[in-house]
């Protein structure tokens, strides 16, 4: 059964309407990029799987045991964070929140797989800085160790290198890669970069006069 | 010193200093996740409602004013806080927009309808904080007591839920976190903050209690858990040092209390500067 389908979605605004007749099976293990001008409902689309927004028609429907709080996602940044006091360690282990209910406060196992987390990505040293005064590359880095607090199976990333220069850039994307070859979690990313998109995923999503995605062959 | 025990021997000048403290403490909790929402002057929005709402229960005849301006000042951040990023108006127009509707309605009120003969007087007390903390009946003090326990109790219980909300809503309710119950969360317990602090600084100075300590910590600490645990100790220290000084000096309480607030704003730059964030 596939991951995340979507059937005959219509994508929009309240009376915009971005993209039409969308259908799509994203299956376990896949890493799919998003492509298109800005202003063909990349985003909305990410958003919609995500349910922060509702589609306007159409159903999303979540297979493979994937729940809810289940999904990892790396937004695109927001001003105010960059002057947020909060250290790594709080970023990260906040992951967890979609999972805790009601208990107040993080489990042993919580606070034990949050500090993996940290160390797989090289944060070790940066745990208690705060996240403001990281790099960009950092900053992205603890974004992706907080989304995999939140996931096991699925990881949405917004234009996660946009403002990132060439060489953390390359470092980024083979780090998505090795989480969805090894971990084995499913990518879905929006990005402009479409030498990247043909390198690393296996199947491109793309907006434009009509939508169409194509399944890219890796030797 | 010997003039402050003596003041100390008198239970109102006691009950000042608890109730007092209390409000600083619960203002200050709330003011990081307010200020890194770009929702500082909420306070000041929110206090103007209440302004608006006494004076309605005055001219209505409302005996328990207290509680009326509660339910108002309530439902008003529910409208301004609770629609969050998506809502139509976005958060400082909708805030300016009440708040000053209130004051204006607040204040033709009064005047067209009052009957103390000191009309100025009334209302330059409710803009400034009054000598009314000194007055504060046993109930009132107990009100007080209760709230600010609730207040200090949702939040240590809710403390990682805010974190998450307030760093980034769209994760957290990406990642299945019921973030719109928590933005009403934190707009109710901010009404009734700010009702309880209209009787320590007056509804125009409610703002200092909320912004002043949130970002004084904010000057020196970088973790989320040290601002706030530093701002709510900084509030209570400038709230009981401010009161102190206002008994002795016979100063207003409320601006004395806000002018304390600066000089330790003042201070943390400086010693944030000095640091270079390595604390």
């Amino acid at each position: 059964m596939a991951l995340i389908k979507c059937s005959d979605l219509t994508l929009g605004y309240e009376n915009i309407v971005l993209a039409e007749h969308l259908n799509l099976e994203v299956n376990s293990g896949e890493y799919w990029c998003i492509t298109g001008e800005n202003g063909t409902g990349k985003s909305t689309f990410m958003k919609t799987v995500l349910g922060l927004r509702k589609p306007l028609a159409g159903t999303i429907s979540y297979g493979d045991g994937l729940e809810k709080n289940n999904i990892g996602y790396l937004p695109q940044q927001m001003q105010y964070q960059k002057d947020f006091p909060a250290s790594v360690n709080e970023v990260v282990i906040s992951g967890f929140q979609g999972k805790t209910g009601l208990r107040p406060f993080y489990n042993k196992a919580e606070k034990e797989q949050a500090r993996r987390n940290i160390e797989k990505f090289g944060l070790a040293e940066l745990a208690d800085r705060c996240y403001r005064e990281l790099s960009g590359g950092q900053q992205q880095r603890v974004l992706l160790a907080r989304a995999l607090c939140a996931t096991g199976k699925v990881l949405l990333l917004d234009e996660p290198v946009t403002g990132l220069d060439p060489k953390v850039t390359e470092e980024f994307y083979e780090l998505i890669k090795k989480i969805n070859r090894e971990d084995n979690i499913t990518v879905i990313m929006i990005s402009h970069d479409l030498e990247a998109c043909r390198k690393y995923a296996t199947h491109v999503l793309n907006f434009g006069e009509k939508i169409t995605t194509e399944e890219i062959k890796h030797d | 010193m010997t003039k402050l025990i003596s003041y100390l021997q008198y239970p109102f000048v006691r009950n000042a200093l608890i109730v007092g403290v209390l409000i600083a403490l619960c203002a200050s909790l709330l003011g990081v996740t307010l200020v890194l929402k770009r929702f500082s002057f909420i306070g000041d929005g929110l206090s103007h409602v209440a302004f608006g709402a006494i004076s309605i229960a005055a001219v209505a005849g409302i005996t328990n004013d207290t509680l009326f301006t509660m339910i108002v000042t309530v439902v008003s951040a529910v409208l301004i806080l609770g629609g969050g990023r998506y809502a139509k108006i976005k958060g400082d127009a909708s805030i300016a927009m009440i708040s000053v509707s209130a004051l204006a309605l607040g204040y033709l009120l009064t005047n067209v309808f009052s009957t103390s003969s000191n009309v100025s007087g009334d209302v330059c007390s409710t803009l400034f904080g009054s000598t009314l903390i000194l007055t504060l009946s046993r109930a009132d003090v107990i009100l007080c007591i209760t709230v600010s326990i609730v207040v200090v109790a949702l939040f240590i219980f809710f403390y990682n839920k805010i974190f998450a909300v307030t760093f980034d809503e769209d994760f957290a309710r990406a990642t299945g976190t019921r973030a719109d119950v928590y933005n009403y969360l934190i707009a109710i317990i901010i009404a009734v903050i700010v009702v309880l602090a209209m009787n320590l600084v007056g509804s125009l100075l409610i703002s200092a209690l909320v912004v002043f300590p949130a970002m004084s910590a904010m000057r020196v600490f970088k973790s989320f858990k040290k601002v706030t645990i530093c701002s709510a100790v900084l509030s209570v220290i400038c709230a009981f040092s401010g009161m102190v000084i206002a008994i002795l000096a016979g100063t207003p309480v409320g601006s004395t209390i806000v002018v304390t607030d600066i000089v330790a704003f003042v201070l943390f730059s400086i010693v944030g500067k000095i640091t270079e964030g390595r604390i």
